[in-house]
């Protein structure tokens, strides 16, 4: 290693910049495949639903707000009717809100009535029809699905409906919020002004995301109670996924048909839901893709330009070399080898750096510590990269002939 | 002497064509990224209302309950100006600026009166009279409705030129009627074309933050008889009815003010913390916390720059950066590689700083010839970004001053790349190298 070194102190300009080429490239390209594999985690949660065998869809008079217009509990019922009827439809039911379809209803939860430092803000409120739990394949890991008599009339919009069913069932997440490390199955919890209201838990479910992931609410923090009618609430359909193409476009004819003065701007395949969700995810993992493999490709052209210029500068010692003995496969080994030793300096700064930028990004974005392991990748494509990059101009420094060391010039 | 070193430069770059390309390539690709992403930041943390901003004012205030103890920068970077209806029609009602108009976005359900036609909906907007003199809104025919007709209940609408020319062909439509979830309005305005961007107005009130210009215009009070529901409720209290939005407590409503000079904002504050005082005797309030943002405050203040925006400008930064290191890395091998020749000119009587300039010539050239190809690089990025369905996708252009940008950025960026290896060439001693020749 030591005539290498040697001779790099003649290049300290020339390797300085290669090896801060490298540190810059590796502490970017480190951070952005941690991006990409945060993004990708984030992607493919588990909704809790069955994601590949659901549509939905909205009809006008359900919108939220004000009641004048919106279906009457006969009316969604009537619609339920027509739409268990569409050929393929093994059962329908009427929710608020689907995991990542994006409106929520959040609220408060009191683990004490009148205690308002026992107040759990931003719990997410799921409320469904009848069959609601099984339309939607949701899976209880303890506990029951509700009872036919367990469903009520009851609004978040107020009104005469405001007194809560008595029974829910909570997500793992939320039950361990209320109450950690404790068996949530029997447990009480309370909704209403001071807490009036006392609900039972009666199921548990291990995952069930939130209709929107942000830093108020979290990934899951839900709750679900049985209600008679959803007041803004949406249709949701279960099938055979191969016939989700065929229900969703007899959606809107059937809805219209019962009245056609309605609207029905929202119906959808609820895998196309999910994908609407990350598609800013989608763009920035394909943005973030397309950056390292641009950054990669120059710095390992502008290697392979350095390594070019040295490999000339030095055809005459190359040349003596070779008249001393030195075979091909030696000078080959002498250029990868300094390429080594450069590359390595510039990993070890681009592994630093590549913290500090985690660090910065941390303070500025929603982003969390990077585990040191996401290094190693960042560094291994780096000194591969390098050897391969070096690879063209070291064949050609061996095929210099000993024949150059006689020459003059 | 400048004509002399650009055919220098050139004879350099035809003998090193991978080389050159390889620069003009790198330095393209960053300049490219960069200038994208720019554009879309230079986008999406625009003024919306350049001529009066300064003068535009959003009133905060905390409703919340006794027991709700939210920190006051937390609630109104969520919440914004976004108060009850109560609450803002009586601030709106004291008159302390030179205009104020409440907003509420809707839903609006547009029923075309031709046969055979479906039903759509439309983005609506539930304000009040000064709304269209206060945010500049330019009408094509009629004009705003009167504070009176608000009082009223009228129901008369403003609309869109695009609604327009959906619904009546964009003839003057003035004095028809349109069927506005299921109410008969009447128009008495058709707007010209008008989107500020940011949608400063409604960020708070449940709309997107940027895009299209909302449709249909309906006086605030006329709308909620109608009983047409608010895009964004926020109660705080489990027994709020929803269904008399009027007197419920629940947030719905956006306020602006609109001051006759920035210095007001001083007195218009010390009037909302009055009024909260006022309240809070009362027992309506009991939170102090008052904020008055400006308009481009307000923005910042409600993030309506969305994060990934501002990574992608840093990442496209840091991309560039190399792309620079890479370029000096390159100048100067070309340029220890031509030590012969800067020898031979260096005695032939070049000054050090005829050999500098020569050499900043020719790095400008890289430069130049990168910001030409950034600049189609920057193209193609925004037209893949226009294919986003993102909200602001739409809007993203090159405009004049990012064009320039690109070439100054490119000129900068090539220059200091320049630097190191022109300082070099400049200081190479003729002697030696003339020796072994």
């Amino acid at each position: 290693m030591h005539p290498v070194v040697a001779a790099l102190k003649h290049h300290k300009t020339t390797v300085a910049l290669v090896a801060l080429e490298i540190a810059l490239t590796c502490a970017i390209v480190t951070n952005a495949l941690f991006l990409i594999g945060d993004r990708l985690a984030l992607m493919h949660m588990t909704t809790g639903v069955a994601d590949n065998q659901l549509v939905w869809a909205r009809a006008s008079g359900l919108d939220l707000g004000q009641d004048s217009g919106a279906a009457s509990p006969a009316e969604a019922a009537a619609d339920m009717a027509a739409l268990r009827a569409i050929p393929g439809v093994e059962s329908v039911a009427m929710t608020n809100s689907l995991p990542l379809a994006g409106s929520y209803w959040s609220m408060g939860i009191w683990r004490h009535p009148g205690d308002k430092h026992s107040v759990l803000d931003n719990a997410v409120e799921y409320v469904g029809t009848r069959g609601m739990v099984k339309t939607l394949g949701i899976n209880l890991s303890e506990g029951r699905d509700f009872l036919p008599d367990e469903y009520v009339d009851y609004s978040i919009f107020g009104g005469k409906a405001k007194v809560p069913p008595s029974v829910a069932i909570v997500t793992r997440a939320l039950a361990n919020q209320l109450w950690p490390g404790q068996d949530p199955l029997g447990k009480t919890f309370y909704l209403g002004d001071h807490g009036k209201y006392a609900i039972h838990v009666v199921g548990v479910t291990e995952h069930l995301l939130n209709p929107s992931i942000n830093p108020n609410q979290g990934i899951e923090r839900g709750l679900i109670l049985p209600v008679k009618s959803v007041q803004g609430g949406m249709y949701v359909l279960r099938m055979r996924p191969d016939m989700r193409k065929a229900v969703k476009e007899a959606i809107p004819k059937i809805l219209i048909g019962l009245d056609p003065s309605r609207i029905v701007p929202d119906d959808q395949i609820y895998t196309d839901t999910i994908s609407e969700y990350f598609h800013g995810d989608r763009a920035m993992i394909w943005l973030l893709l397309v950056v390292i493999g641009c950054l990669l490709a120059v710095t390992a052209l502008g290697v392979v330009g350095l390594s070019s210029f040295w490999v000339q500068q030095r055809t005459r010692q190359i040349g003596i070399r070779r008249a001393l003995g030195a075979t091909r496969a030696d000078i080959m080994r002498y250029f990868l080898a300094e390429n080594f030793l450069i590359v390595g300096i510039g990993v070890v700064v681009g592994l630093l750096a590549a913290v500090a930028l985690n660090l910065w990004l941390m303070d500025h974005y929603e982003l969390h510590r990077m585990p040191l392991v996401w290094l190693l990748p960042g560094a291994a494509v780096l000194l591969i990269l390098g050897q391969l990059a070096v690879l063209a101009p070291a064949l050609r420094a061996s095929h210099v002939p000993p024949v150059v060391a006689t020459r003059s010039v | 002497m400048f004509a002399y070193y650009l055919d220098l430069a050139l004879r350099s770059f035809r003998r090193n064509r991978v080389l050159t390309a390889l620069m003009v390539l790198a330095l393209g690709l960053g300049i490219g990224a960069s200038i994208t992403t720019l554009t879309v930041l230079k986008l999406l943390s625009g003024d919306p209302l350049p001529q009066k901003s300064a003068r535009i004012f959003a009133p905060e205030i905390n409703p919340l309950p006794a027991q709700v103890h939210l920190p006051a920068a937390e609630l109104f970077s969520n919440w914004g100006d976004l108060m009850s209806y109560t609450d803002a029609m009586n601030l709106l009602r004291a008159r302390r600026g030179e205009r104020q108009a409440v907003v509420a976005l809707t839903g609006a359900k547009i029923a075309p009166r031709q046969a055979g036609r479906h039903p759509f909906f439309s983005n609506g907007v539930m304000t009040t009279a000064d709304f269209f003199a206060m945010f500049d809104a330019p009408f094509e025919y009629g004009s705003g409705w009167s504070e009176q007709d608000g009082e009223d209940r009228a129901r008369v609408a403003v609309i869109s030129t695009t609604l327009n020319d959906k619904l009546f062909d964009g003839r003057n439509s003035l004095g028809q009627i349109i069927r506005v979830s299921d109410h008969d309005y009447r128009i008495i305005g058709v707007l010209k074309p008008w989107a500020p961007q940011p949608r400063f107005y409604a960020i708070s009130v449940g709309g997107q933050g940027y895009g299209n210009g909302d449709d249909v215009f309906l006086p605030l009070q006329s709308a909620l008889a109608d009983k047409m529901g608010p895009e964004n409720t926020n109660c705080w209290s489990p027994d709020a009815n929803v269904n008399h939005l009027e007197t419920a407590p629940c947030a719905f409503v956006g306020l602006w003010v609109e001051l006759a000079n920035a210095s007001d904002a001083g007195a218009y504050k010390t009037f909302l913390s009055n009024y909260v005082q006022q309240q809070i005797s009362l027992g309506r309030f009991h939170h102090p916390d008052v904020d008055l943002p400006d308009l481009m405050g307000y923005l910042g203040q409600q993030q309506v720059v969305p994060d990934d925006a501002k990574l992608q400008t840093n990442l496209a930064f840091g991309f560039l950066l190399i792309c620079i290191v890479n370029t000096v890395g390159l100048l100067l091998a070309k340029c220890l590689r031509r030590s012969r020749e800067i020898g031979v000119r260096r005695a032939l009587g070049a000054t050090r700083g005829a050999v500098f300039a020569q050499f900043m010539v020719e790095s400008g050239m890289v430069g130049v010839a990168g910001g030409v190809l950034g600049l189609i690089f920057a193209e193609l990025g925004l037209w893949a970004i226009r294919h986003q369905p993102a909200d602001y996708a739409k809007l993203a252009h090159l405009d004049v001053s990012m064009f320039v940008a690109t070439f100054v950025i490119a000129l900068i960026a090539s220059l200091i790349a320049g630097l190191l290896p022109a300082w070099r060439a400049c200081v190479v001693a003729p002697a030696p190298q003339l020796k072994s020749v």
